[in-house]
């Protein structure tokens, strides 16, 4: 109830309309030079001082990159990329990496204050239940263009044995770790944008949650992409060991350009029996202006393997950022009785392109998913929701029920629906339902009749439309969503 | 308060609204009686604002200000509440949430300061206890899986707490028990004062036991074939419609 | 002969010149064809049209001139309707079998038209019965007339193929129903594209019942374009056939016009049917209705391909469709892939997929009255079947659709 009547109150305190978090900051940067070469992942190894392994998948990765084609089959459309005419590696300039937060350069702390995200080590209050403090806290890793800036909470953390940390120093500090895990979940060669990142991903978030442990305050990612003329490369690694429970939080923004810039992350996450992992996304990163000029291209694989029995992996997704976004959040369900969960909204307005969806891969017996995806196209946008459902053979009596529903504001775009149904198990269940639909005049005017406004009764009834997916955001992330929703369909009624 | 001139108005090119003249004086309650299709709902669509029905000439004056130029949240906002025949369905959207967006929005357009969620709440229940309805309404989504009477019900709610100068309710009472039919009355009653008025569109002399209007018209093909005091109600539950609208023919 | 794609572009350049109609016309699909291949046919490139079947065995098969077989017998095995009936022996019109219908009729070896409607550069499939088509049927039913029933029946034998052209024309306010019957014995190949058009208020209804030889590969592609107020209703049996592939592609081109694209496959052994339709919604308040089952036993496959495509002024559009597999035995596969591609805002579409097996407990019920495991299972699949047969409203013709299915679980048991 708070979270929603804030929700409310700052929905209606968003008077300026358009992009705000399209500032650029104003910092002393180190530059990789332009272009891609086996030089430039050189360099990329050398500055995050990686071990000789690590270069060599890299170098690897690369290789494979070189024999691949960009995707075609997603419904985007895009200019060609020019992938050496990119930096791909940009970074505050320092001088030794930020021990502590005093260390952190005063403008980029200012940068987050102003993206309202909280480093500052202190307990967030965002509840109105006193009790729930300690869960509100929230350990925040924030990633700059290729750098990590700065991670909080790392002391509290390692008392309860977590490890968060960025993936740079993971490579240092925990070899053994990211040897058994990187690249076993998205493959070098998964994909073009999978191979991309696999060499020259700069930074990211590693988390690894040890057996049992229950990861005491939700951890979260902030990710900020702020030079011209980079491409933004991620890579987060998360593991959560036997019977470990985690809720990862990840935000994203970039300044207002007239460039395209390209964003190519690969999110991998590993839960062991009876491990719990739940990812949630706001993605917001610049979505180009009215008339599609500018904006970020977000060519993401993010793709979750529940190993163990009874494991459970959730990705929630409210996804109102990027000029194109290419996302497929998925799940390989392994073991017995594990989990797969994919809940989105898509909004794309003005001439934003989504082609989003998930992909559950049932191997293990008892397996069961659910997808619920609601994907809201106004303006001149296109929506493209594309899933694959797949029962092996072994799935027996594995469960997947999906809701995919699209609501169309405005008749000049496009909502697309593009299951794939593939079972190979006679006990397994598969049931699918799509609507597409608009907003019903007598809603409107219902709601109109009421006292509100055009935009604010849209405002509400699409944030009905979407309940069943903000319902599994954080409470904070909840609201951020909320106001998000309204803001990214601004201009789209009337 | 509320004065209706020649009103007429079509759905497409089809006339509904044939010449209405009604006068509602500040602080009277007006009966609107009549059969099936007459025009009663688009009257009360027309004078809301819905988009679907083009008013074709006459005017409506509501305390002065010409409310068929407004949108329909102004006309809300001037104070005129309709509760729907056929309450819509908001799936997702909260009870409360809904109604203090609305009341808020009602605030804001009188320069009122708007009410945070915890005075919007303290009112709210205190409203829902004193309409006797369950406290969990206000939790559920806006109508629902509400049942025929609970929707009416909330129609009532939704008057209750947003406080109009002009209520229109068609046929807020058609479909309900006894004691629902007691908590409508007791809704409008409530609102009583020189400064309210209310249309209330019934087929039922019980509701108007309780309420006592001050007149009654009879709407017929999309005119006003009668008006008279409340003994015109009881006239019509004995003789019915078909008398008068032959003798108006 | 020579196999696989470059067979029978062998075949068109030796026949080019002989082959009646528009040469370009025959030309220009022989280059798509020469540029496509057979889908699947050879590695690599991918087609998301046939991202379920591919017509590698098609390419792998040695097609051969048969030596005539004895069609008599053929057709004096199949049930048919007491109604006209067109018989074609392995793609050629045989006068001899058939009992010619009132309607006009022509074979399009002596009026080749080739339609407006079809897509040889995007449907390879169609691209090659464009360049060796030699037969088929023109049925042309003038305004106003009621064509009542008219049986097309496709004999086939040996390892030949074929590949049949049909044409059917509805004038205004026409009506016609059209039951093709397609069966045969042997390894052969039937590719057959009919082009349909309806024009306003005009009704046809089109059952299709594939019961071809299980060594046998079927392509069948159908263009309908239906104007104004007209609807095209089309129910699809496939029980037969080694490989088949039965597409529909539907155009809704005039205001109110109705398709209605409902099938069933019922598979055993290792037969693969892919059921694969397009209904564009082209005009406004136009509607569409697709229910699509399919029975799956032994180690057989089932594909279900079916978008709906609303263009952007194609308002108050109405298109629903359902889908449902059910798997009878654990090797037996289910690939499914309904779509929706929408530009307009006010419409209202949806659609449904389920996948599973026989409901266990309405099984045990069924038993624990006393019948035996086969024929619960039996009526259950019947039932489950029942939903898009009643959608023939035809009764004679509905009677017999359920005679085939009974037939093949009679087959089954054998
Ligand atoms: N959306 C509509 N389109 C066409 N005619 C309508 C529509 N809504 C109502 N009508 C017609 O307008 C007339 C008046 O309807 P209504 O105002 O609902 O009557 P009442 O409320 O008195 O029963 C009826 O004849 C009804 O059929
Ligand atoms: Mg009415």
């Amino acid at each position: 109830m708070a979270a929603v009547t804030e929700t409310l109150d700052t929905v209606q305190s968003v008077t300026q309309s358009g992009y705000k978090w399209g500032f650029e900051t104003a910092i002393e940067m180190d530059f990789a030079p332009k272009g891609l070469n086996e030089d430039i992942i050189r360099l990329i190894s050398a500055r995050k001082e990686e071990p000789e392994w690590m270069l060599d998948w890299r170098l690897k990765s690369y290789a494979a990159w070189l024999t691949m084609e960009e995707p075609r089959w997603a419904r985007v459309d895009h200019p060609p990329i020019g992938y050496q005419d990119l930096h791909y590696y940009a970074a505050p300039k320092k001088k030794a990496g930020p021990k502590s937060l005093d260390e952190v350069d005063p403008e980029l702390l200012k940068m987050y204050e102003k993206l309202g995200i909280p480093l500052k080590e202190r307990a967030i209050l965002a509840g109105v239940d006193p009790d729930t403090v300690e869960n509100t806290q929230i350990a925040v890793d924030a990633v700059f263009d290729s750098v990590s800036v700065a991670t909080t909470f790392q002391a509290t953390l390692r008392k309860a044995g977590v490890i968060f940390c960025p993936i740079s120093e993971a490579v240092r500090e925990h070899p053994e770790l990211v040897k058994q895990y990187l690249g076993t979940v998205v493959p070098t060669a998964d994909n073009f944008f999978a191979a991309l990142n696999s060499a020259v991903f700069t930074d990211g978030s590693f988390v690894y949650i040890p057996k049992g442990v229950r990861c005491p305050m939700e951890l979260s990612t902030y990710f900020r992409i702020n030079a011209r003329n980079t491409g933004q490369f991620e890579r987060t690694l998360i593991i959560a060991a036997e019977g470990a429970h985690v809720s990862y939080l990840e935000g994203c923004t970039a300044p207002q350009r007239d460039e395209n810039q390209l964003h190519a992350a690969v999110v991998e996450l590993v839960a062991l029996d009876d491990a719990t992992i739940k990812y949630s996304t706001v993605q917001n990163w610049y979505p180009g202006d009215a008339n599609g000029k500018g904006g970020i291209y977000n060519f993401v694989t993010k793709r979750g393997a529940c190993r163990g029995a009874r494991s459970k992996i959730s990705w929630t997704q409210v996804e109102t950022g990027s000029a194109i976004t290419w996302k497929y959040p998925s799940c390989v369900l392994l073991g017995e009785d594990s989990v797969g969960e994919f809940y989105s909204v898509a909004v794309t307005n003005n001439h934003q392109q989504a082609d989003t969806g998930t992909k559950m891969i049932h191997v293990g017996k008892g397996s069961r998913s659910t997808i619920v995806s609601k994907g809201i196209s106004a303006g001149h946008s296109n929506n493209t929701y594309r899933g694959l459902v797949r029962m092996l053979p072994g799935a027996a009596n594995a469960r997947n029920h999906t809701q995919c529903d699209s609501l169309l504001i405005g008749d000049q775009s496009g909502a697309h629906t593009v299951p794939y149904i593939e079972s190979r198990n006679l006990t397994a269940k598969v049931e699918h339902e799509a609507t597409t639909s608009k907003i019903a005049d007598d809603q409107l005017f219902y709601c109109r009749q009421r006292g509100l406004s055009e935009e604010d009764a849209v405002g509400l009834i699409v944030n009905g439309f979407c309940k069943d997916v903000l319902k599994e955001l954080p409470m904070e992330f909840a609201v951020e969503a909320q106001k998000l929703l309204a803001v990214s369909l601004e201009g789209s009624v009337g | 308060m509320l004065d209706i001139r020649g009103l007429t108005a079509s759905i497409g090119d089809k006339p509904i609204l044939k010449g209405i003249d009604l006068t509602v004086p500040a602080g009277e309650v007006h009966a609107i009686m009549g059969p099936n299709g007459s025009g009663k709902s688009t009257l009360g669509y027309v004078l809301s604002g819905r988009e679907d029905y083009t008013v074709t000439g006459g005017s409506a004056m509501f305390n002065d200000a010409d409310i068929l130029a407004m949108a329909p949240e102004q006309r809300a906002a001037a104070g005129l509440f309709l509760a729907f025949q056929a309450p819509i369905e908001l799936p997702g959207v909260n009870n409360a949430n809904f109604l203090r967006t609305a009341l808020n929005a009602i605030r804001r357009a009188h320069g009122e300061p708007e009410l945070d969620a915890v005075q919007f709440l303290k009112l709210a229940r205190a409203e829902t206890k004193r309409l006797a309805m369950p406290d969990d309404m206000l939790k559920r989504n806006v109508n629902v899986g509400f049942s025929g009477g609970e929707k009416k019900r909330n129609e009532v709610l939704q008057m209750a707490i947003l406080r109009p100068k002009l209520a229109i309710l068609d046929e807020t009472d058609s479909g309900l028990d006894i004691d629902a039919l007691k908590i409508v009355a007791d809704g409008v009653n409530a609102l009583r004062g020189p400064d309210f008025s209310a249309l209330v569109i019934t087929h039922h002399q019980r509701l108007l036991d309780h309420l006592v209007p001050n007149r009654v018209h009879v709407l017929a093909h999309g005119r006003i074939v009668r008006t008279g005091g409340p003994e015109l109600a009881k006239e019509l539950e004995k003789s019915g419609y078909a008398g008068l609208i032959a003798e108006a023919a | 002969m020579s196999t696989g794609a470059t067979g029978f572009l062998q075949r068109y350049e030796d026949a080019v010149g002989r082959l009646p109609g528009d040469s370009a016309l025959r030309a220009a699909a022989a280059a798509a064809f020469r540029e496509a291949g057979l889908p699947g046919g050879t590695q690599g490139r991918r087609i998301e049209a046939w991202k379920y079947t591919s017509l590698r065995p098609v390419a792998e098969a040695n097609f051969q001139v048969s030596p005539r077989h004895e069609a008599e017998t053929l057709l004096s095995g199949l049930t048919l309707l007491d109604a006209p009936r067109v018989v074609f022996v392995d793609g050629v019109l045989r006068g001899d079998l058939s009992v010619l219908p009132a309607v006009s009729i022509a074979r399009f070896a002596d009026q080749p038209d080739f339609g407006t409607l079809t897509w040889p550069d995007r449907e390879p499939m169609v691209a090659l019965n464009t360049m060796l088509a030699t037969d088929g049927v023109a049925l042309n039913v003038p305004a106003g007339v009621d064509g009542g029933i008219v049986q097309l029946v496709s004999l086939s034998g040996g390892q030949g193929d074929f590949h049949p052209r049909h044409g059917i024309r509805l004038g205004k306010g026409a009506s016609l129903t059209v039951v093709e019957v397609a069966a045969g014995q042997g390894a052969y190949l039937l590719n057959t594209v009919a082009e349909i058009h309806v024009a306003e208020g005009a009704h046809l209804t089109h059952i299709r019942l594939q019961d071809e030889a299980t060594t046998a590969f079927h392509v069948s592609t159908t263009y309908a374009d239906v104007q104004a107020g007209g609807t095209y209703d089309s129910f699809t049996l496939n029980l037969g056939g080694r490989l088949s592939r039965t597409e529909v592609h539907t155009q809704l081109s005039g205001p109110n016009a109705t398709a209605h694209l409902n099938a069933a496959q019922i598979l055993a052994g290792s037969q693969h049917a892919d059921f694969t339709t397009v209904v564009s919604h082209a005009a406004p308040s136009c509607s569409s209705r697709q229910t699509v089952k399919n029975v799956l036993g032994g180690r057989s496959r089932g594909v279900f391909q079916g978008k709906i495509a609303v263009a952007r002024h194609a308002q108050k559009t109405d298109g629903y469709q359902m889908n449902q597999a059910l798997l009878l035995s654990p090797d037996a596969e289910v690939d499914s892939k309904p779509e929706l591609e929408i530009f307009a805002d006010d419409v209202k579409c949806s659609h449904g997929a389920t996948v599973g097996e026989l409901d266990a407990e309405q099984m045990f019920y069924l038993r624990s009255r006393g019948i035996p495991d086969a024929e619960a299972k039996s009526i259950l699949v019947r039932a489950f079947l029942a939903e898009a047969l009643d959608a023939v409203a035809n009764e004679t013709i509905r009677g017999l659709l359920e005679t085939a299915v009974e037939q093949w679980w009679e087959r089954q048991k054998a």
